[in-house]
């Protein structure tokens, strides 16, 4: 790895202020940076820094996270594909085939967002941060397989321009951009976003060619509708063998990653138990109203369905858009949990309320951390008058 | 009661005046700089849209609506005042704020000061005039209704900016692009707060 680290510095002074390649610093710096630890640490500025930990370890710990979801989602949507059109296909090829759909959209997701940010880092000269490439690794988790390369790109580019470049870059967005692509999409072309067959690949366009009776309803369809009983098992849920997201379906996998985020203190333990918490409760709540069998549903197998558990884990805890107090984390969880399951049940317009649920707890973060703050300052004073 | 717990949450949450109607910008873009003063606004809101759409309700009801007058005798059972709504809510809203101010001013002056010209502006605040409006039109039954349906409408007021405020608050030292400053990350703000809001829309409770 010597002359990676000798060519890198050898055409460092190229990069540098007077340099020829002075344009393209923010590329080189971001590049050099990803490859080695660098000699400088974060600076001061951004107002998600809470630790002495470089952003840019932060940042790569999330992926590390990531991984196991993002594998068994391929894994996954090779399985459906094979299983809609009856062919049989060994675990390898599965993969495979897996691989190849969700490739495309990851590079998508990176060339797009990256693209951007380093045209507004480049011509309002601060870093290309680290910041995109977990919204970028989140985003092909997120969607489902089928959806067509150019409205993601779209729905990025508004993201990354509208919910987070025009405040400031990295760390000073108010909405996930991962979540604000999602909700670009979801409401810009409904149609791919929802319904039976967006969710394995090759279903949209081939649908003659299907197995006769193969439904690819995701499990809270089947639930919205009322077929309680076409429930997959509990066995298959945890697993993840069902149609959804990409990455969104293996509790399993999202659980190994919260223990990586929980292990290295990148996610919050407090948002993730609370928005569980907030989230049993609304449905514990709603089985004792319940009138039809959706509300009947048993309120842990609702944390087990569609993207709880991996917005949870991965949208909830995102230390720039959460709420930054300790208090604070546990109210926002909770609400964000409440809301979730409120919204998947009685709104008959979303099969799915997390994504939402999130975006509007996003919206009063700041709210809630200034009333703890206030709240702090309350007691403080308080306490200083009654000792002085 | 379940009926007007509805008609509260759909007024703070679903019909939203802010994010679903966009009635009322004027004040809600300028007065959200710190979460204190708008959450004064706000209660202001609240307050005079809870007194208002009531006592309009009360006017369109016995007064102006065709027929309202029957209560006088026979021979007015064919006149029609409606012509008179915007005139009368008005003169209606604007003698509550001319209240609300007064009120505030003697019990908060520092809030009467910090909300300065905008307390007056409420009277012009198309969210209320808005709140009258929609009252005529969406016909409730009874004037418990009616107040529910005010009362709902200012705490979504209420709600979008404060929520606006701490926003603000939290970006204010944010590297905004020049151009954006001020009012127009405000204006990006509010749009993506809309898509927040986007949740709960076709809720039936």
């Amino acid at each position: 790895m010597k002359f990676l680290r000798n060519f890198i510095d050898k055409i460092k002074p190229g990069f540098q202020e007077g340099g020829k390649l002075y344009m393209f610093h923010s590329f080189f710096d971001a590049i050099e940076t990803f490859l080695y630890v660098p000699d400088t640490v974060t600076g001061p500025r951004g107002a998600h820094i809470r630790d002495a930990m470089d952003m840019k370890r932060t940042m790569m710990m999330v992926i590390i996270a990531l991984v196991p979801s993002l594998l068994f989602g391929m894994w996954n949507v090779g399985h459906w594909h094979f299983l809609a059109f009856g062919e049989d296909a060994d675990f390898w090829q599965t993969f495979w085939f897996g691989f190849l759909k969700v490739l495309p959209i990851i590079v998508v997701s990176y060339v797009v967002g990256l693209g951007i940010e380093i045209i507004f880092a480049q011509s309002r000269k601060h870093e290309v941060n680290e910041g995109y490439f977990v919204t970028g690794f989140l985003i092909p988790l997120i969607v489902p397989v089928d959806t067509p390369l150019w409205m993601l790109a779209i729905a990025i580019a508004f993201a990354v321009v509208l919910g987070k470049e025009v405040f400031g870059g990295t760390g000073m967005n108010i909405l996930n951009p991962a979540l604000t692509v999602r909700a670009f999409l979801f409401f810009a072309y409904p149609g791919w976003m929802s319904g039976d067959s967006v969710w394995i690949e090759g279903m949209t366009k081939n649908a003659g060619m299907l197995v006769d009776g193969f439904s690819g309803a995701t499990p809270l369809a089947e639930a919205a509708a009322g077929n309680v009983a076409n429930l997959p098992s509990i066995m298959d849920m945890l697993i993840g063998i069902v149609p959804g997201s990409i990455g969104e379906t293996s509790v399993i996998a999202i659980f190994a990653g919260a223990i990586i985020l929980l292990w290295t203190g990148v996610g919050s333990w407090k948002i993730m138990l609370s928005m569980f918490a907030g989230g049993l409760l609304m449905g514990l709540t709603l089985n004792l109203f319940a009138v039809n069998p959706y509300m009947e549903l048993p309120a842990w197998e609702h944390l087990l369905l569609g993207g709880f558990a991996f917005g949870a884990v991965f949208m909830a805890t995102d230390p720039v858009t959460a709420t930054q107090t300790e208090k604070g984390k546990w109210i926002y969880g909770f609400l964000t949990g409440l809301l979730a399951i409120l919204i998947r049940v009685l709104n008959p317009a979303y099969p799915e309320g997390v994504m939402l649920a999130i975006l509007f707890m996003n919206v009063f973060a700041p709210l809630i951390d200034h009333y703890v703050v206030e709240a702090n300052i309350k007691k403080r004073l308080k306490r200083a008058q009654t000792k002085g | 009661m379940e009926n007007l717990i509805n008609i509260f949450v759909k007024s703070v949450f679903v019909d939203n005046m802010i994010f679903a109607y966009f009635l009322g910008m004027c004040s809600y873009l300028a007065v959200s700089k710190t979460v204190k003063t708008s959450v004064g606004l706000g209660i202001a809101v609240v307050f005079v849209l809870g007194i208002t759409v009531p006592i309009d309700y009360l006017l369109h009801n016995y007064v102006l609506k065709k027929g309202a007058l029957v209560w006088l005798g026979e021979n007015f059972a064919n006149i029609d005042l409606s012509f008179l709504s915007f005139i009368m809510f008005i003169a209606v809203i604007a003698s509550m704020v001319q209240l609300v101010e007064m009120v505030i001013e003697k019990f908060s002056p520092a809030l009467y000061i910090s909300l300065g010209i905008f307390l007056p502006l409420i009277a012009v605040n198309c969210a209320i005039l808005g709140g009258s409006l929609f009252m005529q039109q969406r016909e409730y039954q009874n004037i418990a209704e009616a107040t529910s349906f005010g009362l709902g409408s200012g705490v979504g007021f209420l709600l979008a900016i404060v929520g606006i405020a701490a926003i603000r608050e939290k970006i204010r030292y944010s590297n905004v692009p020049a151009p954006l400053r001020g009012l127009g990350i405000t204006f990006i703000i509010t749009g993506l707060m809309g898509i927040a809001f986007m949740s709960f829309m076709g809720i039936k409770l």
